[in-house]
Order: C-alpha cells, then structure tokens, then sequence
C-alpha cells in the first residue's frame, strides 16, 4: 500500500444542470495523490456528467474546483492538462481519420519539428507494449480500421504517455466495457502499478468485481449526489448494490438444465466462418441463446455482420431463416441517429409495423415508444426528447428496445452491454430470457464471461475461426480463457 | 411558450422573411408600383426553382458527398424531348409529360449506375453525366426550334385572381413532398441515411434502393421542369436549365436544410425560391448592372447560408 498524500484535487458543491434535469446536485469530493477512487452508480447518476466537470470538457454551473491548493476560477480542458490530468472518456476521442501517431501528437504539442511523426509513434508504442503486452496495434494504423476495442486500447495507453506536462490524475470512464477478460486484467494490473508510484486514479465501472478489487476508496452516486464514500475495504458487492438502490445484484441461478431437446428444434442459423478449415459450424436453433465468446476482435463480429448480411443475401456457408435484427455495441457509429428523438430512434427498424395506410402514425410510434420506455425503463422524461440527451447506457437500451421491438426472430448482440450497469443488466438478461422462451433465437457476442452463463450454447473464437464449442453444463471461465489462447490446429 | 416563440424557432420562417425583407424593398423603391405584379412574377418563376430544389433536397438529405450536378443538363435535354414529342400538338401534351419525366428517370438512374456500379463519387459522377446529357441534347435537338402546343404554353402561363396556377399546383406538390419525408417509409429511410449510413443498413434500411430512387426521383423531377420551363419560355434551349446548378443547391441550404445530411425541410425551399427571385427584381429595379447584381447576389447567398446555417452546424 503506498503512502497516501495531499489532496490533489477537489470539487465542492459541483451543480450542472441539462434543462430540468440535475444531472449533478451538489457533488463534493477530494482525491488524494497516489490513491484510486472508485466510482459507481446507475446509468445517469451523474458518474460521467461529474468526471466531464473534472477533465474540463463540462463548465459546472455551481461550485468550486481546487487542485494542488489553488481554487481554479478559469477551470477548462487545457488547464486541466498543464495541471496534470487526464481522462480517458467513455465515448472514444480519437480522431478516427488519423493514425494512432497522429493521434497522439495532437494529445502533446510539445512534439514538433522534423521526425515528430517517429518520436509520437515511439512514444505511443512504448507505452502499449508497458500496458497492453502483445497488443498487435501499429502505430501506424488509422484509427477507424481498429476494433472497438483495439481503439480503446489507444485511448487508454494515450492518457498515460508523458511528455512535457506532469501526470497527476487519470480519470478512467469504463476503459474496460470494450476489452475482454485478457487485456481488461493487463489494464487493471498496470493501473494499479501507476498508483503505486504516485499518481492518482478516477476509475468508472459498471463491473463491481473491477471495482472492487482495484480501489483504494469507493464513491457511490444516485440521482446526481454522492450517497456514499468510503475505504474500499469496507463495502462488498452486495452493500454496493443497495448503496446504489438497485435491485439485489447476486445472478438468480439459471436455469441449469441443458435443452434436451435441442436437435429437434427449428433451425435458424447455420454459419461457417470465412477463416474456418475444419467442419465446425455456428447452429442457432429456435429459441436458443447461442453466445460468441473469445477474446475481443477475433472474429466474432465479423460472424454477426456476414449473419446480418445473409438474411437479405445469399450468401456461401451461411443460413438464416427469417426476419434479422442487430443491437449495435459501438452504439455512436454503429447505432444511434444522432438528430432524431428516443422514439424515431426506436422505431426506425419497424416503420412497417407503424403504418396507419400508407403514412406512418405517430400514435403508433409514441405507442411503440410508450411500451419499450416502461418495459425497458428507459429514464427520461419525454420519449421525443433528443436521443443524445439520454446517458450511454440508456442510449443502448434504446437500440435493445429497437431490436426486440421488431418483428425479427433472429437477434444479433454485438456486445451490447458496453456501459450499461448493474441492473439494467440484469433487467435485459431477463428480458432476453423470457424472449427466448417466446420462440426468438439469440447469437450474443460478448466480452464479459459472466454474461456467458445466459447462454444455452457457447462457440469460443479464435484468429477468426471456431476453436471450442460448449454446452452450458460444459461451460467454466477456465475453458473459456483456455480455448481463447490455443492455436487451433 | 408563445406561438411567436414557437415560429421563431422553425428553421424555414427565416427564408420567408427574407423574402418578405427584398419585396419590401423593393416597392419602397418603387413607391408602391408594381407591388403585385411582382408577387406574381416571383411564384411564376419560383415554382421551378421549387420543384428542383426538392428533388435536390432529398438528394443532399442522403448525406455527405451526396449532390445532383446533373440537373441543368437533365432539364436541357427533357426540354427538348417533351417539345418534340408534343410536336406543336395539343393533343400530345401528356405524352410529352411523361417523355419529359421519363427523360429525366434514365439521367437519374444512369447517375446512380455511375455512383454504384463504378464507384465514383456522387458530385464527380453526376457532373460527368451533364457533360454526357449535354452532348446527348446538342445532337437530339440540333436545329429544333418546335414552339410548345398553344393550349400547354397557355397552362403554364395561366393565372388565377394574379395567382399563377402553377404555383398553387406547385405548393401542393411542395405539401406531398413533405408528408413523403416525414411520413412515409421511404422518407425516413433517406432520413436515416443521411445521419449515419452504417448504422441505416445495420437497423434494415436497404441502403442501396433508397439511394437509387432518391437519385431518380431527383432526375424525374428536373426532367418534369425541362418540360415546364419549355412551355413557359416557349421553346425548348440547351441552356434552358444552367441557372438551376446553383439555385437548386441555394434554395436547399437557405431553406434550412442540412448539407450535412439526415434533415431536411420543404417549406423553407419556397421560401427561399422566392427570396432569390425577388432579390434579383429588387436589383432589377435599382437598376444595377449585371455585373453587380451578380456579385451581390453571391455575397447575400454567402450571408444568409452564414447567418442562418451557422449556429446549427456548428456542434
């Protein structure tokens, strides 16, 4: 345990206000050099809204701001950087048309001058290879061909790069929601050997266990204020849980019994990955929750997208019988219409349905949004407010409820629970449970291995192919892990 | 909040005042002559303006890149076409409608064959095209000099109490165009494009169909002006359509609409259709040079599309 210091930072009676809604109602809290906070909280407690304020993106309209000692009265993002902080935000900052060199040049104007280009990619890469060993990012990659979370990967390893500016503080906004089990425990290692040496730590996560396990102190937030804040080592995941006034999080037991009838089924999908040489082959069959499991990126969403694709096209080595629906996991490029409301978001996959004769009816979209808000428990006071007005994770139930809400009998999750917390999981998983029993068939790619357990059936991928191929009962975190790294033959 | 207030916010009520704004001063110049007359002659020529600049609208509505440079000549040769077919003949006038609108159809289908099957940029594709469509025109309707039918020229030029009945055809057509893009399937499809094409086709929407009819709908539509213009003018002329490459694109982005992509707003193309035709009376009446007029027209186009797109666009 390292000395703990002086107070670095501190916000006092920090207000913001996004029209009526309090996203921050008087939020005090200090952060002491050398320690990691931990911070958690339900999908619009006001987690990122207050890290916005600490990272000078985000003007509070009350309160104070002092770091080091000096209450800040010009407080903005580039003095938060030449006082030494950091944050690493939920959506990704990357400029997706540049490299990751030029990416981080943009991060120091410090490096200039001829041969800027070598010493950014230097730079980028040493710090890589410190947090991510074996990371197989270049540093002259364009940051859009990279996975989702290969960008996060970026991200993180940017914020900790030191040029001419000290490093202070580092605020973490659910830097792990896009890595898989791997790389998440390398960042998390490595977070905790910075601490160690002084610099200190905001860490956001929807993953209690991450939390946890890495904090010297823990923030709970609800509604806006701070409820409690505490030594680490006096909550545990259940006191977190009801600290946070959500349902009681411990997983009811599944379900444990293994379809026995599952060759008698109807099948739904048939697919063989491009790279596979063997006979292995994805089976969906009706009613059935197929997972894609492996570490991230290899392969299983390009799977989901050839699946998404064949149902309108023939396509070799794939079938898909009836009607597909995707729930997109990089929800700002891959999902969300950035200028339309909650409910055109929601209905946009099912204007079919909507119609009232040839026009669509708005009675019928306000319905149809009426109905997902209450089942899915979308927060807001009006569906046809702007979609960018929700928090993330009430963006992505957004894009659930436009998939379950259509007439799709095949779903297809690209890791859709990035960012979405606790009970909100818990929530959905039901929800897709009992979808499942109503007939609908799953293929559910995710990075979170206890989300695996939701599963009838797990395929383990590899270099994009199909290494391993589990039944529930079969189904442990070690033979997971384990086939993720074996070299198929 | 008030109903003023609530109007305010309409991103379209700024291209009407502007209109209102040069007409104003235009009869103060005149002392008040002429104040109808000029009504008049603005909804007779706006309404072409209006017409292609919907179907530009929907084009520009499908996101980045998306442009239809195309018009002029398409306009130019559906002109000839419609007169050729009509021949002079009252009695072929429907069949030199629909000639003129299919003329129109093929250029829009051929731009998307070039965007798609040869994957060229939308604003290089439709600009070569026009030079295709061009050469086409010259050589169909080389020594052509057919007059419109008597009774088609009369149509176009028909007015009622000083309204001109193409106008009121045409603010029906600008009601249906709107309900086809906020009601309509196909409407919020090329809504949802525009905003984000990957995750359109992610969500269902069958990108590559929207795209074609918005491409042909926008080649019907100057293909159904060639013909009108052709009436109105009385006579068809390769150089019919050249005002309409920067006024299509003017009245979209006056009116309110996106250049971005994924909004769009059909009332503020009449609007701005006759916010350009009377501010070119206004500098008729002042009895500028054309030099000049052409040179403040571009500079207030520059102002308006700052002062009102600006704010907007800006996060």
């Amino acid at each position: 345990m390292p000395e703990i210091g002086n107070t670095i930072v501190k916000l006092d009676g920090v207000e913001r206000h996004f029209g009526a809604v309090r996203a921050l109602d008087g939020v005090t809290i200090a952060v002491k050099a050398g320690e990691c906070v931990g911070l958690v909280g339900h999908n619009g407690a006001g987690k990122s809204t207050l890290m916005h304020v600490l990272a000078g993106t985000g003007t509070p309209d009350q309160g104070t701001i002092t770091v080091g000692g000096e209450p800040q009265t010009a407080y903005s993002v580039s003095r938060a950087q030449t006082l030494g902080i950091r944050c690493v935000f939920q959506e990704l900052s990357l400029c997706p048309n540049l490299t990751v060199a030029e990416n981080t040049r943009i991060y120091h104007p410090s490096i200039r001058g001829i041969g800027w280009r070598r010493r950014a990619s230097d730079l980028i890469s040493a710090k890589l290879d410190e947090v991510f060993p074996g990371h197989g990012i270049s540093a002259s990659d364009i940051v859009q061909d990279l996975a989702i979370g290969k960008r996060q990967m970026v991200e993180v390893a940017r914020a900790f790069t030191v040029t001419d500016a000290p490093l202070r503080l580092v605020i973490l906004d659910e830097p792990t929601s896009s890595l898989d089990a791997h790389t998440s425990s390398q960042l998390l290692s490595f977070v905790r050997r910075t601490v160690a040496s002084g610099i200190s730590c905001v860490f956001i996560s929807h993953l209690l266990g991450e939390i946890l396990g890495n904090s010297d102190r823990i923030i709970v937030m609800r509604d806006g204020k701070v409820v409690t804040a505490g030594a680490a080592s006096t909550f545990n995941r259940n006191r977190l849980v009801t600290e946070m006034g959500g349902i009681e999080a411990e997983p009811a037991a599944v379900a444990a019994a293994a379809m026995a009838d599952r060759e008698s089924r109807k099948l739904r999908v048939r697919a063989r990955p491009v790279r596979q040489s063997d006979g292995r082959e994805l089976i969906a069959r009706e009613g059935e929750i197929v997972g894609l499991a492996g570490l991230a990126a290899h392969g299983q969403t390009d799977l989901l997208l050839a699946v998404f694709r064949a149902a309108t096209q023939r396509a070799a080595n794939i079938e898909v019988s009836g009607p597909v629906a995707l729930v997109a996991g990089d929800r700002q490029t891959d999902g969300i219409f950035a200028q339309w409301s909650i409910s055109e978001n929601i209905g946009i996959r099912s204007l079919a349905r909507l119609r009232k004769g040839l026009l669509i009816s708005p009675a019928r979209e306000d319905e149809m949004a009426a109905r997902w808000r209450d089942k899915i428990g979308i927060r807001t006071p009006d569906m046809h407010n702007n979609i960018l007005s929700l928090s993330g994770g009430n963006q992505q139930k957004a894009l659930f409820a436009r998939a379950l809400g259509s007439d799709a009998g095949i779903v297809l999750m690209d890791d859709p629970m990035r960012g979405v917390d606790v009970g909100t999981k818990l929530e959905v998983y039901e929800l897709i449970r009992d979808e499942a029993r109503g007939g609908r068939t799953f293929l559910w790619y995710t990075t979170e291995t206890d989300e695996l357990k939701n599963c009838d059936h797990v395929y383990v991928f590899h270099n994009g192919r199909i290494v391993a191929d589990l039944r529930r009962d079969e189904l442990t975190e070690e033979k997971v892990i384990q086939s993720s790294f074996a070299e198929s033959a | 909040m008030t109903r003023l207030g609530r109007l305010l916010e309409k991103p379209w009520i700024w291209s009407f005042a502007g209109a209102l704004l040069v007409w104003l001063a235009a009869i103060a110049f005149t002392r008040g002559y002429g104040a109808g007359g000029m009504v008049t002659a603005a909804l007779s020529l706006a309404v072409f303006t209006v017409i292609v600049g919907i179907g530009q609208m929907f084009v520009i509505t499908l996101g980045p890149g998306n442009v239809d440079l195309s018009l002029p000549a398409s306009i130019g040769l559906a002109s000839a076409v419609a007169m050729k077919v009509m021949g002079g003949n009252d009695a072929m006038v429907v069949v030199g409608l629909l000639a003129a609108l299919g003329s129109g159809f093929l250029v829009g289908s051929f731009n998307y064959f070039l965007i798609r099957a040869l994957r060229i940029p939308p604003i290089i594709a439709t600009l070569s095209a026009s030079f295709i469509i061009q050469s086409v025109d010259i050589s169909y309707g080389r020594g052509l000099q057919i007059k419109p039918p008597p009774g088609f020229a009369d149509f176009t030029n028909l007015q009622v109490l000083g309204i001109p009945v193409l106008a009121i055809l045409t603010v029906l057509f600008a009601l249906g165009a709107a309900v086809l893009l906020q009601r309509t399937i196909y409407g919020r499809q090329v809504l949802a494009i525009g905003q984000n094409i990957r995750a359109a086709g992610l969500a269902g929407v069958p990108v590559g169909r929207v795209r074609y009819l918005t491409y042909a709908l926008c080649g019907t539509l100057g293909g159904l002006t060639g013909a009108l213009l052709a009436g109105y003018f009385r006579g068809a002329n390769v150089d019919i359509g050249n005002e309409y490459l920067l006024t299509s694109i003017a009245v979209v982005v006056i009116g309110g609409t996106s250049v971005a992509g994924g909004k769009a707003n059909v009332p503020g193309i009449w609007g701005a259709a006759l916010f350009l035709v009377l501010l070119l009376t206004m500098l008729n009446t002042f009895g500028v040079s054309a030099g000049v007029r052409l040179l403040l027209t571009g500079l207030i186009i520059v102002g308006v599309i700052t002062a009102a797109g600006g704010p907007k666009s800006a996060r």
